[in-house]
């Protein structure tokens, strides 16, 4: 498996942050691979914009931050103004087409997808929107086991809310295999 | 046992000049402390820094001669630790309220069962005779050769407002009355605050007109009456002495001892 | 899935290697980027019937912390620049009474209340003569959550052998980040227990008498040995003292039984690469540490001779062993994300002074490979 280097980004309180850890502990506890996580602090609780930077990899991983991702997931267009720049080229850009607007001159391979449209559809409840992003992500890059994911979220988030969550995740996996 | 076989005898003389109240502090306490008959094993004594903080070296009991203001903090990490544990806190007006007063109302907050006593000279003494929070205004002090024009603490008042569970009032001329209220507050659950005029001839009584120990002796005798004593009403002028507050409220390491029980509850019933 | 990996923040690795040493009490105070300690105490300690408060203040904490340590517990406080500032007097008075304890700081950017959220290794001088007087001191630091897990249980063994405050000095970086901990089985990592005095209840227990080894053997308040403890100058009773003698022994003691085994295991710690025929020797520790291991690995495979030393230990200082291992590089190259702080010490350690070179980083941000990679260029006549 290649090193992948993953930005995600968002404002505070889309769940970017909690979005990223479960995937790289899914990683590190099911997939036996390595993996850091680390985010960018701000004084806001809610609001502002919000980094997280995770690194998945065979082997032991030393620098924890990324400076090019080969994958970035925008969730707001401020997140995307600001990292789409920065993605390596020919990496996989993942926007929320309700948030975000598509620029053209990215080198990068760019999917929209109507993420949280569907989440509000289909469950209606927005908290659930970044799991689904978390779907979008493991269908499209395989770099971490659905199943791990699974095993994760179950590990992470109270019984009351496991279904919804499930549910998100196989929204998104299905939304990246149309 | 008898009240001198509470003292260290090893490291005696002590260092208070002549005249000075708080040997009789140091009294009044252990014969509080034998008239209750604890164990002097399971006493520590817990003090800051200045004259009044010297009392724990010659007590023999477990003593914790701190820093300056944060006896109650230390204080408090030995009572949470072992709650079993008598604990009793002097200090001096400022080392308890100057410095130490963050520590102070948050101790009175808490209700954690010790015994706060503050042997107030209204000076700083070991540095030689500044001013304090309890100086008032018009004193005279080495850092105020002009009078004081600062407002001092109702020591009383600012303990039952920050929730001490007992609070009172005696001086080193009421030595029975010292006792009887030591008892009481030693024996309160929760935490309890004494606060103790104790006359410093040598700074406070040289600066202010009262140059012996004798009257200073004298000021307290006169110029304080018990509370609710015909003498306050016909003179409120008078500082009150007694037992202010007492009454029974929730004890911190009793409530902690609750959370212990209230996380393992927690726990069992997430496994389930 | 393995119940003894997890995936966690640096805070909750000392977190849970602080529980592996035994820790029975905690005092803090909020504050970022350390309050992940204390939250993470907050819930577990109640469930192994230890003892959790959260104090009025920074002083507070360090001050009951102490009280509790008197009485056979071992314990904690967490804090970061500003609170490490309020805990210097306290801490000096941990050092003079020889009390066991923990004090972590999570480094983030100063001097006063500067960049809370930001990483920095800012306080390294602060930890070595924070507190007035001269005094010993131990500190130490990780760059990796198993190695913050480790180091962790390592300063409470060195607390409870030395009678001293230990200080970690991690910082916002590898507190913040997550990466995976496998926790060893209870037992594994051996557990220093409080050397606690053999002397019987009616004979007289002298509590700051040394032993031939130097050690002073402790009796816990509430047991049946009273004695007194103060951070005056003090004499075997424990009592103040200013007879010169008394001042002078005190003061030794308090300096040799941290210094003398500056050198040896468990207090000096470090991890070497790549020393042999090295040319360029680049010593760093804590996140910065992680760069740096990432930029030699990069150089190595580029067939250049450059070595790293990763501090673990700060202080005390291991010179003899930096001057060894620094006498056939060219170049010494200090990698910190301060104006310069252990280098002072790297400076008087090796032979020629001149050979020692900064590279830094202090705008709030990990200082990146190719930070460290433009300055090797230039010292190796390439340029940047």
């Amino acid at each position: 498996m290649e090193r992948c280097r993953i930005i995600f980004s968002g404002s505070g309180g889309q769940g970017v942050i909690t979005a990223s850890f479960i995937l790289a502990e899914a990683a590190v506890i099911f997939d036996n691979l390595e993996a850091v996580q680390s985010q960018s602090y701000g004084p806001e609780a809610r609001g502002g914009a919000t980094r997280s930077d995770v690194i998945i990899s065979e082997e032991k991983i030393n620098f924890p931050k990324v400076i090019q991702p080969n994958i970035l997931i925008s969730l707001n267009q401020e997140a995307y103004n600001e990292f789409a720049p920065i993605i390596r080229p020919g990496g996989i850009l993942i926007s929320d087409s309700h948030f975000v607007k598509i620029k053209r001159h990215i080198d990068a391979i760019q999917k929209s997808f109507p993420m949280f449209e569907t989440v509000m559809a289909d469950i209606k409840n927005p908290i659930v929107f970044n799991i689904c992003m978390l779907g979008v992500l493991i269908e499209l890059t395989k770099v971490v086991k659905k199943e791990s994911v699974i095993k994760t979220l179950e590990k992470n988030i109270p019984k009351k809310f496991i279904d919804i969550n499930k549910r998100a995740l196989f929204l998104g996996i299905k939304l990246a295999k149309k | 046992m008898a009240f001198k076989d509470y003292i260290r005898e090893r490291f005696f003389p002590h260092i208070w000049c002549p005249g000075c109240g708080h040997g009789m502090v140091l009294k009044g306490m252990l014969k509080a402390v034998e008239k209750l008959g604890i164990n002097k094993s399971n006493i520590v004594m817990v003090s800051g820094i200045g004259c009044s903080s010297r009392i724990t070296g010659y007590v023999d009991s477990h003593t914790l001669h701190t820093i300056h203001g944060r006896a109650l903090a230390f204080a408090t990490g030995v009572k949470l630790s072992r709650p079993e544990l008598c604990l009793i806190v002097p200090m001096g007006d400022g080392d308890a309220l100057a410095i130490g007063g963050n520590h102070f109302i948050h101790a009175c907050r808490r209700n954690i069962n010790m015994t706060a006593i503050i042997m107030n000279n209204q000076i700083y003494g070991m540095t030689g005779g500044q001013y304090s929070p309890l100086s008032g205004v018009g004193k005279y002090a080495s850092t105020a050769p002009y009078s004081t024009i600062e407002n001092k603490f109702d020591i009383a008042k600012l303990a039952e407002a920050s929730g001490a569970s007992f609070v009172a009032r005696t001086t080193t001329y009421h030595m029975r009355e010292m006792i009887d209220t030591l008892c009481m507050a030693i024996k309160h659950k929760g935490f309890s605050v004494v606060e103790i005029f104790s006359q410093c001839p040598t700074y406070f009584g040289r600066k202010n007109k009262l140059k012996t120990p004798a009257d200073m002796l004298n000021y307290f005798k006169n110029n304080t009456a018990k509370i609710g004593s015909e003498a306050k009403k016909k003179n409120p002028e008078l500082i009150e002495r007694g037992v202010f507050i007492n009454k029974k409220m929730p004890e911190y390491c009793e409530e902690y001892d609750k959370i212990i029980k209230k996380a393992n509850n927690t726990l069992t019933n997430t496994e389930v | 899935m393995k119940q003894n990996i997890k995936f966690v923040q640096g805070n909750e690795a000392c977190v849970e290697g602080a529980l592996y040493a035994g820790l029975d009490f905690f005092a803090g105070y909020p504050i970022t980027p350390s309050t992940e300690i204390m939250e993470h105490l907050s819930e577990r300690l109640p469930i192994k019937k230890g003892k959790f408060i959260q104090m009025e203040d920074e002083i507070a904490s360090m001050c009951a912390i102490i009280g509790a340590s008197l009485t056979g517990k071992k314990v904690m406080t967490a804090t970061s620049g500003p609170g490490f500032s309020l805990k210097q007097e306290a801490l000096g008075y941990a050092i003079m009474a020889e009390i066991p304890c923990v004090v972590v700081n999570v480094q983030r950017g100063g001097p006063s209340t500067g960049n809370p959220t930001h990483v920095s290794q800012g306080d390294v001088n602060q930890a070595r003569w924070g507190t007035h007087g001269d005094h010993a001191i131990v500190a130490m630091t990780a760059s990796t959550i198993q190695d913050i897990f480790e180091v962790t249980i390592q300063a409470f063994n060195i607390a409870e052998t030395y009678r001293t405050p230990v200080i970690l000095l991690f910082d916002e970086i590898i507190g913040h980040m997550r990466e995976k901990l496998i926790l060893p089985e209870p037992g594994k990592i051996p557990l220093v227990e409080r050397l606690r005095t053999s002397v019987k209840s009616g004979i007289d227990y002298h509590p700051y008498l040394q032993r031939e080894d130097g050690r002073l053997p402790m009796s816990d308040f509430g047991e049946q040995h009273r004695y007194n403890v103060t951070g005056l100058f003090h004499d075997m009773w424990g009592f103040p003292s200013t007879k010169p003698k008394i001042v002078h022994g005190l003061l030794r003691h308090l300096n040799d039984k941290i210094t003398n085994y500056a050198e040896t295991k468990p207090i000096c710690m470090y991890k070497e690469f790549y020393l042999e025929g090295a040319e360029i020797i680049l010593i760093s520790y804590g996140s910065s540490a992680r760069s740096v291991l990432h930029t030699v690995k990069n150089r190595q495979a580029a067939g250049e001779k450059i070595g790293f030393i990763e501090l673990q230990t700060l202080w005390p200082f291991p010179y003899n062993i930096i001057k060894k291992k620094c006498a056939n590089a060219r170049h010494v190259i200090v990698v910190e994300m301060n104006m310069g702080q252990m280098i002072r010490a790297v400076k008087n350690a090796v032979e020629d002074p001149k050979k020692v070179f900064l590279i830094n980083r202090i705008d709030g941000l990990l200082i990146t490979v190719s930070d460290i990679r433009n300055i090797l260029r230039m010292l190796q006549g390439k340029g940047v």
